[in-house]
């Protein structure tokens, strides 16, 4: 228990870090942030100097940085300039949509990718270890955003099967009352069996683009592991001592293979909290990642900067979840 | 590397070589590739910037091999000549990343002390932000071109050849061939780039070919959200974002060429990085 502790405590220099680079990267920034807010024409320049007061843009680096952290304790992101409203509050609005599809994506690379470095693992150098090599190097080659691209062509324009890629919803439904913010989650707890359907017809595709990008590393990782513990002594004690095939790969290998994989997950979230970004702009998803291009594109700095810090914030919450689960699931890592 | 005059070393390669058809492949590809980047603009039969909207959105046929674009240029000569560009970018910022990140990490290595822990947070603090997020706020930062997204590429892919560099210098510090280098009145800076340096750039030209196929698709996705590149000018990337608008209408191949181009020069880098990592690593190879 120490031991997770101590990780726990680690992570927290390091988000400190994260807040100062972000701090500096929006302060490298082109531009005047007070000449963005006072685009009015109308402004003088003494109404200009005002809004730099009032932000505190004539202080020392030093006491802008205090300021910033003031803000950022008050869960204050800053204000977006295109929506004039505050950076959090459409966060919180956007999130859910990101984690749904980011969730399903990784829940549906994890399920696929498994078992497959599985098999893979079980005859090394059989068709099915070439097949799972190559989907695995193919998939790793493919950009998400073209795969994304032909998957809709194929099955929205070609075959018809899935709805136009607007979107978490077709405009004609009414969202269902919002409990999670997850749509598919909400329909089914409010009993609406047609909203469920559309939502998770929406999310298939981008939670597909995401999920074979994921599937490489994932299966590439279980079938080493798995190739490792099955020759490793422990597997050849249980051969000689009976215990059925099923069994040895099931519980004994798989469970010791199961560490590396764990941490390979950490890693394959990392490329997907990036490639987020890519898919949500090529199905128009309404997530915190396309409004953050939209930021870009309309100069406003505040979503991008609270963008970075969130996303930052997730991916290390998530290598401390890694790093939990790694010292639960293997005894040897506590001391 | 091995010196010409060890044909012992050179005959194991070829024979690793010859046994794995994959790897001839990558090899292959690659230079198929580099030829493709410096011929790009002689080998294409129409200008890529000439516009003629009298054949715009037309399919692939015999005068346009790949079809042609919502401005009816013609999108074979837009993707051939694009290579050169996606090649330079990808190329360029691994090349950045691993001459900077091999320098820092092999110094913080050598000497350790305070400055190798200010740096080793550092780069944590790097790695603790998704690559492709923290290149896209970085090209924001910098401002939007091509040089910076190359910059943006180079910075995000620092930390790991800086651990890299740090960890595999550190145990070759005290090694005999150092001690007598420096018993032999060699300097610290002569011990590190004459003696230690080229023995650790093995594992980090493999983690270098490893990384261009990333390094090309972070460039290229960077340019698909609008960063970096600018239209006209001929880029995968760019070209796909431009296609984008037409798939949901069915002009698929304005979408799937540069697409295509795009993911047989990381697959041929993937490929290429497997193939070094198992000719260059002797305890892979038997």
């Amino acid at each position: 228990m120490t031991r997770i502790g101590l990780r726990v405590l680690s992570a927290i220099p390091t988000l400190f870090g994260v807040v100062v680079i972000t701090f500096l990267l929006t302060r490298v920034l082109p531009g005047d942030p007070a000449v963005f807010f006072a685009s009015n024409p109308s402004m003088s320049a003494s109404d200009i100097a005002a809004v730099r007061e009032n932000l505190g843009l004539d202080r020392p680096l030093y006491d802008q940085f205090l300021i910033y952290l003031g803000n950022l304790a008050q869960g204050n992101l800053g204000r977006s300039i295109a929506t004039g409203q505050p950076v959090a509050a459409e966060f919180a609005r956007r999130l859910p949509a990101s984690a749904e599809l980011t969730l399903l994506a990784f829940l549906l690379a994890v399920v696929v990718a498994v078992p497959l470095g599985l098999v893979a693992a079980l005859r090394p150098g059989s068709l099915v270890d070439h097949a799972v090599r190559l989907i695995a190097t193919l998939g790793v080659s493919m950009p998400t955003f073209v795969s994304g691209l032909l998957l809709i062509h194929v099955f929205y324009f070609r075959a018809g099967v899935l709805p136009e890629p607007i979107g978490r919803l077709d405009p004609f439904l009414f969202e269902p009352a919002r409990v999670t913010g997850f749509l598919t989650i909400d329909a089914l707890i409010s009993g609406e069996g047609q909203v469920f359907r559309a939502a998770l017809l929406q999310l298939l595709l981008p939670a597909v683009t995401m999920a074979l990008f994921a599937l490489a590393p994932l299966a590439r990782m279980t079938r080493a592991a798995m190739i490792a513990a099955l020759g490793s002594d422990f597997i050849r004690t249980a051969r000689a001592a009976g215990l059925s095939r099923g069994r040895i790969v099931l519980i004994y290998a798989l469970r010791n293979a199961m560490l590396p994989v764990v941490t390979t997950m950490g890693m394959v979230f990392s490329y997907m909290l990036g490639a987020n970004v890519l898919v949500e702009r090529v199905f128009s998803w309404p997530g915190i990642g396309a409004f953050a291009i939209d930021s870009i594109v309309n100069l406003d700095y505040a979503p991008l900067q609270g963008f970075v810090l969130v996303m930052a914030a997730i991916f290390i919450a998530v290598n401390l979840v890694v790093d939990i689960v790694t010292v639960l699931i293997d005894p040897r890592a506590e001391d | 590397m091995s010196a010409p005059d060890h044909p012992a070393r050179h005959k194991g390669i070829f024979r690793a070589l010859r046994r794995n058809p994959l790897d001839l492949l990558a090899f292959g590809l690659f230079a198929l590739i580099c030829l493709i980047a410096v011929l790009g603009p002689l080998l294409v039969p129409h200008d890529p910037l000439a516009t003629d909207t009298a054949v715009a959105l037309q399919p692939p046929s015999a005068s346009h091999w790949f079809g042609t674009d919502q401005l009816g240029r013609d999108l074979f000569s837009r993707v051939v000549v694009a290579t050169r560009l996606d090649l330079l970018i990808a190329l360029g910022a691994v090349a950045l990343s691993m001459v900077a990140g091999s320098v820092l990490g092999a110094i913080i290595g050598y000497w350790g002390g305070v400055l190798d822990t200010v740096v080793s947070r550092l780069v944590d603090v790097l790695m603790a932000f998704p690559l492709f997020v923290l290149a896209m706020a970085l090209v924001a930062a910098l401002g939007n071109s091509v040089a910076n997204v190359v910059y943006a590429t180079a910075i995000v892919n620092l930390p790991f050849y800086i651990r890299l560099a740090r960890s595999e210098l550190r145990p070759r510090r005290a090694l005999g061939y150092v001690e007598a280098a420096r018993a032999g009145g060699s300097g610290d800076w002569r011990i590190l780039w004459r003696h230690l340096i080229p023995n650790i750039a093995a594992p980090l030209v493999i983690q270098a070919s490893v990384n261009l196929g990333w390094a090309m698709l972070n460039a290229a996705g960077l340019s698909f959200l609008g960063l970096g590149v600018r239209p006209p000018t001929p880029e995968w990337g760019i070209m796909v974002a431009e296609g984008a608008r037409f798939i949901g209408s069915g002009q698929w191949w304005i979408v799937t060429f540069p697409g295509l181009a795009l993911m047989l020069a990381v697959l041929a880098f993937n490929l290429l990085g497997d193939a070094l990592r198992d000719l260059l690593d002797p305890r892979l190879r038997r």
